[in-house]
């Protein structure tokens, strides 16, 4: 990207977000229904509040063990009624077509940390990082480097009861995640972005891969997320074709110290370094992001974000070859910008915080609220982000439990911003972000740590570390078609439901259940689309209802215009659905919420439409 | 990282003025600190080469193991390095830190005490020797502070103290970074996934720490 466009995206990435919010959270005083529930691994004791189990699947056998991270699920993809779960030695694909007993389709023992899953078509992409992972998938380890494999697998799943491995394609960096990408001008055509932290390995392992301190430099493997370009009639010609480097501009000077070669920093750190005691003047490098832990497309909109280092990203996709940075935030308080959810309108992202890694307990009572949760920022008409409140899972969990916001998405109700997130051992969590300023909570699901707390005075226990707790947990939980999925790392796979309740009506359910996906990659999120259908009008009723948002004289008098335009049938039903829209373009006038008033009646005039 | 230019510094001063402002008006209640755990028996010697641990001896891998005498070396120094940063990262609140590096500090402090909970597991779940918190007394590693440089530290206060504090942490952390290139430029290492998360999220951290304390540090 060294051409003058991207020289123009240097001034205004450099206009850094603006202040962190006030943090008005605190943990719950002692009544919250998931303190103290019983340790256990398939016995684990459990809460849940506004969402109900519909069924829990214990993982494979293959996977069936708790030794350290080696054999923990990951991520999950969906199509059709099939899941695709990612585990560290694999992956498994469930046919979900009876929610209440899942069954198992097909498990691949392939070691492949952290196995990260998209599915396109009959295509099944994993991601590969770990140095473990071999080209052959064997275990065992790798004993020449060139057998490595740290980059994308490519599955050919057309059927899910044998999936083959087509390529290997290896990246410099290996793929810690991936974000699939259609091409806005080819059918045909996947981009894939792989993110990852790692360094590049050296050329003598792999061809052309360079690991150099200089940004501008379009041999370095460093400041980029590689592209691979997949033509999907013909996966076995996929190739790394590019790399996106979406951090020029943000990174003068070399990033590490000690004998890399890098220059030197700025002129105060350099003072700082002078007077404080260590000697002659040592140049203190500037860090900056060279990669991103992960980044989420959103294709109708032509943007992404990236959580990258210590920064969030907003970047225009317009042309996947050539991303452009439009701006990026800074936050002291995170440092491991993880992942990002948009909202459906494009106008808000929450980025995630994932402090300690995933692997931590941070969600104890002691731990700070703004560390370690989510952030809502707002993008502005002309794409420039806004920060606004912290969000953290509002119970305090135990030191067996590791616990930080981690990987979620949308939960499709019409009206308002809701996310369902994982949070490791913090459980499954449902989030209003509508209001920017004023996340809430709205449901949960909750279990009991994995291990057992060492006993009072048990040293010997607290010697082999089982004080510190088996890593467990959800690592992602997502929306898909009317449920929420859960992959339970050491578990294996949660299936619940969302049911009614102070905060989410029965309306809002049905509404949200009525969008229906072919496919669906939680980090390449889809514009979500509501049909013309009576629960998605009486959404944004009981929302006006729930929020004052109209006279209770004037949402009552709609509720039964409602359900009488219900009961006609065909154009009898079409010309009192007009009439309603009609007064509801009147009611907007004076209303407290008149966008949902004027919402509702576009919901009114759809449903009118398509009665005749 | 945010000074990336004359620009880029006015624009970085005004968000970390403002970042201020909005901690202190949100300043946490401080945890209690952490039960410092029993000590393992400390090594006799103090090392002047981390590639050889004396008092860790060699360690002895099973046959099979995907897991080498460099990755446990990695891991039984890694929490020396860990248990200094946190003793640097505690002496904060006596030494009147700003509220801003007292929250940053107390981070440090929460989530190098998890790591080192997890490293500890992992050694020994392989039978290996696991360090206490306090090893880092007899055990140097990379970017580690000299007693000297300690010493100041110890007796600094105030603003003092707050560009102290980064200035050397900066410099722990890029020791930090250092191991963990050393790890990963050793042959067959990193291969067990544990050490392989664990390096990976040392780097991450604390290669973002650090472009958040040389933020702060500009804004001494």
């Amino acid at each position: 990207m060294g051409n003058a466009r991207s020289i123009s995206t240097i001034a205004m990435a450099i206009a850094l977000v603006s202040a962190p919010a006030l943090v008005a959270q605190t943990y719950p005083s002692g009544t919250d229904a998931r303190n103290g529930l019983k340790y256990g691994r398939l016995d684990a004791g459990t809460a849940m509040n506004g969402m109900r189990l519909v069924s829990f699947t214990p993982k494979a056998a293959e996977f069936d063990s708790l030794r350290g991270l080696t054999f923990v699920n990951s991520d999950l993809a969906f199509r059709g009624n099939y899941v695709y779960q990612g585990n560290f030695s694999g992956f498994s694909i469930w046919d979900v077509s009876n929610p209440s007993k899942p069954a198992k389709v097909s498990v691949v023992s392939c070691v492949t940390s952290q196995g990260d899953p998209s599915i396109v078509g009959n295509l099944l992409f994993v991601s590969a990082e770990g140095g473990g992972n071999r080209s052959d998938c064997a275990k065992g380890g790798v004993e020449n480097p060139r057998d490595h494999m740290a980059g994308v697998r490519i599955y050919d799943v057309a059927d899910p009861r044998n999936p083959k491995l087509i390529k290997n394609v290896q990246t410099c960096k290996g793929s810690h995640t991936h974000t699939v990408i259609p091409s806005p001008t080819d059918k045909g055509i996947l981009y894939i972005y792989v993110s990852g932290s790692q360094g590049a390995r050296p050329d003598s392992v792999l061809a052309g891969c360079k690991e150099g301190e200089d940004p501008a430099d379009e041999t370095n493997s460093m400041y980029r997320l590689d592209v691979i370009k997949v033509p999907l009639a013909n996966p076995s010609q996929a190739e790394v074709v590019t790399g996106a480097r979406i951090f020029t501009g943000m990174t003068p000077a070399a990033r590490r110290s000690g004998g890399r070669g890098g220059r030197a920093g700025g002129e105060r750190g350099a003072a700082g370094a002078d007077s404080g005691g260590a000697g002659a003047a040592r140049p203190i490098p500037q860090y900056g992001p060279r990669n991103c832990h992960d980044v989420s497309a959103y294709p109708a909109m032509n943007l992404l974000a990236g959580a990258c280092g210590s920064y969030g990203l907003l970047v225009d996709i317009s042309n996947p070859e050539k991303p452009v940075r439009l701006d990026a935030a800074a936050d002291t308080n995170f440092s491991l910008w993880h992942t990002a959810v948009f909202s459906n309108d494009g106008s808000k992202v929450v980025f995630t915080d994932e402090w300690g890694g995933g692997t931590s307990p941070n969600c104890q009572a002691t731990h700070m609220l703004e560390m370690g949760g989510n952030t809502t920022l707002t993008i502005s008409a002309d794409k420039k982000f806004k920060q606004h409140a912290y969000f953290k899972l509002p119970s305090a969990q135990t030191a067996q439990e590791n616990c930080v916001s981690h990987n979620g998405g949308l939960v499709p109700v019409p009206g308002r911003d809701i996310m369902v997130q994982g949070w490791y051992q913090g459980g499954v969590d449902v989030i209003d972000f509508t209001d920017p300023d004023r996340p809430f909570e709205i449901a949960y699901f909750d279990r009991g740590p994995v291990d057992a707390p060492p006993a009072p005075g048990d040293t010997a226990a607290g010697a082999m570390g089982r004080g510190r707790g088996s890593i467990g947990g959800s690592w992602g939980a997502y929306w898909y078609n009317g449920l929420i999925y859960s992959s339970e790392m050491a578990r294996g796979l949660d299936i619940l439901e969302l049911v009614p309740s102070a905060h989410l009506s029965a309306n809002e359910i049905a509404a949200a259940k009525l969008v229906r996906m072919d496919e669906f990659n939680p980090q390449s999120q889809p514009k979500i689309v509501w049909p013309a259908a009576f629960p998605v009008v009486r959404s944004y009723l009981d929302q006006l209802v729930r929020g004052n948002g109209l006279p209770a004289a004037r949402t009552t008098a709609i509720a039964n215009a409602l359900t009488a335009a219900e009961r006609q049938t065909g154009a009898a039903r079409g010309r009192a659905l007009s009439a309603l829209a009609t007064q509801l373009h009147r009611d907007m006038n004076g209303a407290k919420d008149a966008a949902r008033v004027h919402a509702m009646a576009g919901a009114v005039e759809a449903l009118a439409a398509i009665s005749k | 990282m945010n000074r990336f230019n004359a620009r880029g510094a006015t624009a970085a001063i005004l968000f970390l003025s403002l970042a201020v402002v909005a901690c202190a008006r949100a300043t946490p209640e401080l945890p209690a600190p952490l039960e410092t755990p029993a000590p393992a028996p400390a090594p006799a010697a103090s090392m002047a080469d981390h590639q050889h641990m004396p008092g860790m001896a060699m360690p002895t891998i099973p046959k099979g193991a995907l897991y080498t005498a460099a990755d446990v070396h990695f891991m039984q120094g890694m929490i020396a390095h860990h248990g200094q940063a946190i003793h640097m990262s505690r002496l904060a609140a006596s030494r009147g830190a700003n509220p801003r590096l007292l929250r940053f500090a107390t981070k440090i402090d929460q989530s190098q005490a998890g790591e080192i909970l997890l490293m500890q597991g992992w050694l020994r779940a392989h039978s290996q020797v696991a360090p206490g918190m306090e090893s880092w007394r007899t055990m140097s590693m990379p970017g580690m502070l000299t007693a000297e440089q300690l010493a100041g530290l110890d007796a600094a206060k105030g603003a003092e103290f707050d560009r102290l504090f980064l200035v050397l942490m900066i410099k722990h952390h890029e020791g930090a970074l250092r191991m963990v290139a050393d790890l990963l430029a050793t042959p067959r290492a990193a291969q067990d996934v544990d050490v392989s998360v664990l390096a990976n999220d040392v780097e991450v951290t604390q290669s973002a720490e650090i472009a958040i304390m040389q933020q702060m540090l500009a804004d001494l």
